[in-house]
């Protein structure tokens, strides 16, 4: 590990004013759960990092006419613990897939949307997109956990967001402030990652001397359900190789709106408009989802060792639609 | 007790042997008390860490260790690869820096000026044609015997497939290293993670220009082995020279990325096998060809190890290795074993599906081939009993459960000779009634303590807490390393042959005080006694051993029946398979395992246990997964290197087989047989379950969906 600076700001301001001395040198740390590692293993080797753990504004939440809003550092624990989070089943059980102890009491909601990619390439030092000598070697090499969505540009990694698609399926937002304290917007969580072309882009919209205070996720209403389905190649503390999260609007046993947002297995959280219009107006029966599947998988290109994940986020879909059936409904 | 020949007591005479026994550094291993080797840290204690190549394959251009050396808190610097040097293996070691602090041997390793010519390295070793191509491939010994091609031009069936099993790395909890200090300038004394206490300081005498005399080797507790820790290895020896180079204390524990690409690999087996039967699926001929790697050395497992168990009298086996750039080979418990009896189990299973039998008869019928038909059969039937093998099993892919999932049962069986290996020890008896034993042995995590413990308490007739057991000390009376499950009777043998003779010199002194015939005396519960009579206590006997402790040796292996050799074992796996996801979920697992006289019940269950958890790990998680495009170990890391967790082990039911007769063989080795065969049974199971074969090991979900799929394992 390198020497760094610690700052440990006690306002949004006085944090923004540590980031933007050096931004493009400075890490911002919360929970410490991936972040402590990648300074340990030199992946990132950041000059000054500024903890935002002491900035009471970014702790807990707080109820809203309009939903919940929640503070940067809450702590997926603390997601568990509270009833508030009841209406939000699919957010639920991501986290207690997460199966640390650990992971949970420190891990915090926007550390988890801002977790750098697993890619074993950029973890042992290649770089975020892994180009060697104009060739990706995910690509080239061992991809059997890299993407089989949205791969087509440079970037072949997977998202590592374990809350992502769970927040964007019930329509969550992220309040992102900086460079200067006087800038602040609000963006809809899907519009907060992208697809990076160089290894300089990051892996959301975020830019040096930026970050994320908040997230708000809108109420919910008797008509919809939420649910989510995590393939998980082991029961210990292990990464999904493809998830589905889905909201579902209903008007008696009629889908009136859907949302399909696959993870890990694209470089962001993967909406599949398409296959979610399938469901617009119709009863789910085990044929429909099965389409729905089939339909949201099309367009994947697997590389040469991940076409299993196809077979597994088709699933994901399929197990995450019909846990979003409301339990008062026969379906067959 | 009236003649004074060595044996052990009948089942029922026993009061503490055989029984479950708690391990005795159970509270302080569980209190942190324990010290490993990672834990020792003297005053002034320089901590090392290691610069290791990062390139598959590469050469030395330049290198400069003199910017290390500039560094605060760098105390030396030693260089184990020079300019020119051939580096064979990502991790492979450079160079080592000892330091204040770790983080400054970090930033001296940082330090460290190297260059290399990069090299074009050779990694994968499952496709054989073109490691052919690239000229990587070694011939190596193989084996034929009997008729083959006739046999195989006559058989009423031919089974043909092909089957295999990745690298996986040792993994153990504690990695390998070790604490060397200097006394004056020609002893040294080493703290290591070996399982080999006894045999390791002329290893380091010899390259160090010492007498092995002044050498001594400690190790009080191990956090895993698993066949890999016999020697100093190139982290120890390098230890004691920076420990000699600055003069204090030098520990080197490698750092987890470097244990698992370094410290020892189990080889890769990959097979096309064919066999002959007739149509009662009695097997009559075996043909293969095996491959697989080591390292750079290019071998695989050895071709006498197929086929596993059964000794088909017709069998060819071609046999070759392939050299690529991966980190070494170290014996994996029990070497060879796992491998190939996945590969011949799993056939013999295709061939029961292939002949539409259900493959516990097809076992059945060929247990003629086996060392012990009688054995096996009545180890199959009580495996069945508990699995509820009849009510179960269905034909291959038929058993469909809720949802994607599909339901199997898998058998296999193995054998092991787990004789005990060469040891002495000194048992001390003093006259307050307390006792020491003393051996050069080593604490594996199997309990070595507790059975040598067991041994002399029962012998005496005292409680567990008045003998002190001493052991992990290259200064005690030697002990062989444990491998090949060697150390239970290794140990147990000497110490009851020394305690009988202690106990009979005891005799002898109560004979002659109370006046009694020696003959006719026992030692039980703290009292010795006569034809059911009290003549005195254990510590009035003690007594008049006087202020000198008697001392008495012990040596093994004999041949008086203490220990003895060759155990089998049945194993079955209930499995649920989701088809769409691809992974295996354990439902069941039986384990029915012989292992000779029981010395602890307790740990011989857990050494079951822990094997199955073992075979289950390389059966479906454990990969070293080499890049062919870097050549790198790239899961070289606990998070993708996966290790099953406790929910991924489903429910275990371990079944000791015990009879008079194998009771009689006296203490035969457990720490390898029941890792053996898992493999196999799990393997089997999923066929069943998903109706195709898995072929290549570890069954993890993306080779069971491509199995699924029909394509590429």
């Amino acid at each position: 590990m390198n020497s760094f600076e610690y700052a440990h700001p006690e306002t949004e301001t006085e944090a923004l004013e540590f980031l933007n001395e050096y931004p493009e040198e400075t890490m911002i740390l919360a929970g410490g759960t991936d972040a402590l590692n990648l300074i340990k293993q030199e992946i990132v080797q950041p000059r000054r990092v500024v903890d935002l753990k002491r900035i009471q504004s970014l702790q807990g939440f707080t109820r809203e006419r309009e939903g919940l809003l929640l503070g940067a550092t809450l702590t997926l624990a603390e997601i568990q613990e509270d009833y508030a989070f009841q209406q939000y089943p699919a957010l639920l059980q991501v986290i207690e897939n997460i199966h640390s102890l650990a992971s949970r009491s420190m891990g915090t909601v926007a550390g988890d949307l801002c977790h750098l990619p697993n890619c074993w390439y950029f973890r042992t030092g290649y770089g975020l997109l892994a180009w060697r000598n104009g060739e990706s070697l995910p690509e080239q090499g061992r991809n059997q956990y890299h993407a089989i969505l949205g791969n087509t540009g440079p970037a072949k990694y997977v998202c590592a967001s374990r809350l992502a698609p769970a927040l964007i399926a019930v329509g969550a937002s992220v309040r992102v402030v900086g460079p200067t304290p006087i800038e602040e917007k609000w963006v809809p969580l899907e519009k907060f990652y992208r697809i990076p072309k160089t290894d300089l882009q990051g892996t959301t919209i975020l830019n040096p001397g930026q970050f994320v205070t908040h997230i708000r996720l809108p109420n919910v209403d008797e008509t919809m359900t939420f649910a989510s389905y995590e393939v998980l190649p082991s029961e210990g503390l292990d990464w999904p190789t493809a998830t589905a999260s889905v909201s579902l609007k209903w008007e008696e046993d009629i889908v009136q709106d859907a949302r399909i947002v696959l993870g890990h297995v694209a470089p962001l959280p993967w909406i599949s408009m398409s296959a979610a219009r399938l469901l617009i107006g119709q009863r789910l029966t085990e044929e429909l989802v099965a389409e729905v599947a089939e339909t949201a998988l099309t367009e994947a290109v697997p590389l040469s060792e991940n076409r299993y994940k196809i077979s597994q986020a088709k699933a994901a879909i399929k197990r995450a639609l019909l846990s979003a059936i409301p339990v008062s409904f026969d379906i067959t | 007790m009236a003649e004074r020949k060595i044996h052990w007591k009948n089942s029922f005479e026993n009061k503490l042997l055989g029984t479950r026994v708690p391990r005795v550094e159970g509270v302080s291993i569980a209190t942190g008390q324990a010290k490993y080797t990672a834990d020792i840290n003297h005053p002034g204690t320089l901590f090392a860490r290691a610069l290791v190549s990062l390139n598959a394959y590469a050469r030395i251009k330049s290198v400069d260790i003199e910017p290390a050396k500039q560094i605060p808190g760098v105390k030396a610097v030693k260089l184990l690869k020079q300019t020119g040097d051939e580096l064979l293996w990502d991790g492979q070691l450079i160079a080592v820096v000892a330091a204040e602090r770790p983080e400054f041997a970090q930033d001296g390793v940082r330090a460290i000026k190297i260059e290399y010519e990069v090299l074009e390295h050779f990694v994968d070793a499952e496709d054989l044609e073109t490691a052919q191509s690239a000229g990587k491939v070694n011939r190596l010994r193989g084996q034929e015997e009997g008729e083959v091609q006739r046999t195989f031009l006559g058989a009423e069936v031919i089974h043909e497939g092909y089957y295999g099993l990745q690298t996986v790395s040792h993994a153990c909890l504690e990695p390998h290293g070790a604490h060397t200090e200097w006394k004056g300038d020609d002893q040294l004394h080493v703290y290591l993670s070996t399982q080999n206490v006894s045999g390791t300081a002329s290893q380091f005498a010899v390259p160090l220009g010492l007498k092995t005399a002044n050498v001594t080797v400690q190790c009080d507790y191990l956090g895993g082995g698993f066949g890999s820790k016999s020697s100093p290895g190139e982290w120890g020896l390098v230890a004691a020279e920076l420990a000699r180079e600055t003069g204090r204390p030098v520990k080197f524990m490698l750092d987890r990325t470097t244990e698992l690409k370094t410290a020892g690999i189990r080889p890769s087996a990959f097979c096309k096998v064919r066999i002959a039967a007739d149509k009662q699926g009695n097997v009559t001929a075996w043909e293969a060809d095996l491959w697989g790697t080591t390292d750079t050395e290019g071998k695989t497992i050895a071709a006498t190890a197929l086929p596993y168990a059964f000794d088909i009298k017709n069998r060819l086996t071609r046999a070759s290795g392939i050299r690529i750039n991966g980190g070494p080979e170290q014996p994996w418990r029990a070497p060879d074993a796992p491998q190939a009896c996945a590969i011949t189990q799993t056939a013999m299973d295709d061939l029961a599906a292939k002949l539409e039998l259900d493959p516990y008869q097809l076992f059945l019928k060929n247990l003629d081939k086996t060392w012990n038909p009688d054995l096996y059969t009545d180890q199959m039937r009580i495996a069945a009993e508990l699995m509820e093998w009849e009510q179960n099993w269905k034909p291959r892919g038929t058993n469909k459960q809720d949802g994607a999932m599909r339901r199997g049962l898998g058998m296999a069986l193995h054998e092991w000779t787990g004789k005990a290996h060469t040891a002495s020890t000194t048992i001390r008896v003093h006259a307050d009634g307390t006792v020491e034993t003393f051996g050069g042995s080593q604490e594996l995590g199997t309990g070595t303590r507790t059975v040598i413990g067991i041994t002399v308490a029962e012998t005496f007739g005292i409680p567990l807490d008045r003998v002190k057991v001493n052991i992990g000390s290259s200064t005690y009376p030697r002990s062989e390393r444990s491998s090949r499950s060697s150390t239970a009777g290794g140990v147990s043998g000497p110490n009851r042959r020394a305690a009988l003779k202690a106990l009979w010199k005891i005799f002898d002194l109560v004979a002659g005080h109370y006046q009694v015939e020696a003959s006719r005396l026992e030692a039980v519960e703290g009292k010795i006694r006569a034809n059911g009579q009290d003549i005195c206590t254990w510590e009035e006997a003690t007594a008049l051993i006087g202020t000198m402790p008697l001392e008495v040796q012990g040596e093994g292996p004999e041949a008086d029946g203490l220990t003895g050799s060759r155990v089998g074992g049945v194993q079955m796996a209930d499995v649920s398979v989701d088809i769409e996801t691809g992974k295996v979920q354990i439902n069941r697992f039986v384990a029915v395992q012989d292992c000779g006289l029981i010395l602890n019940r307790l740990a011989a269950e857990s050494q079951v246990y822990g094997g199955i958890i073992m075979g289950i790990a390389s059966a479906l998680f454990e990969e070293r997964i080499l890049d062919n495009k870097t050549g790198r170990f790239i899961n070289a890391d606990l998070f993708n290197y996966k290790l099953p967790r406790i929910g991924d082990i489903g429910d275990l039911k371990v079944h000791l087989y015990e009879t008079e007769e194998t009771r009689k063989q006296g203490v035969i080795g457990l720490g390898e047989p029941p890792v053996i065969s898992s493999g196999a049974a799990l393997s089997n199971a999923v066929a069943n379950a998903i109706g195709v074969r898995v072929p290549v090991l570890p069954m993890t979900p993306i080779r069971v969906l491509n199995a699924l799929e029909g394509g590429q394992s």
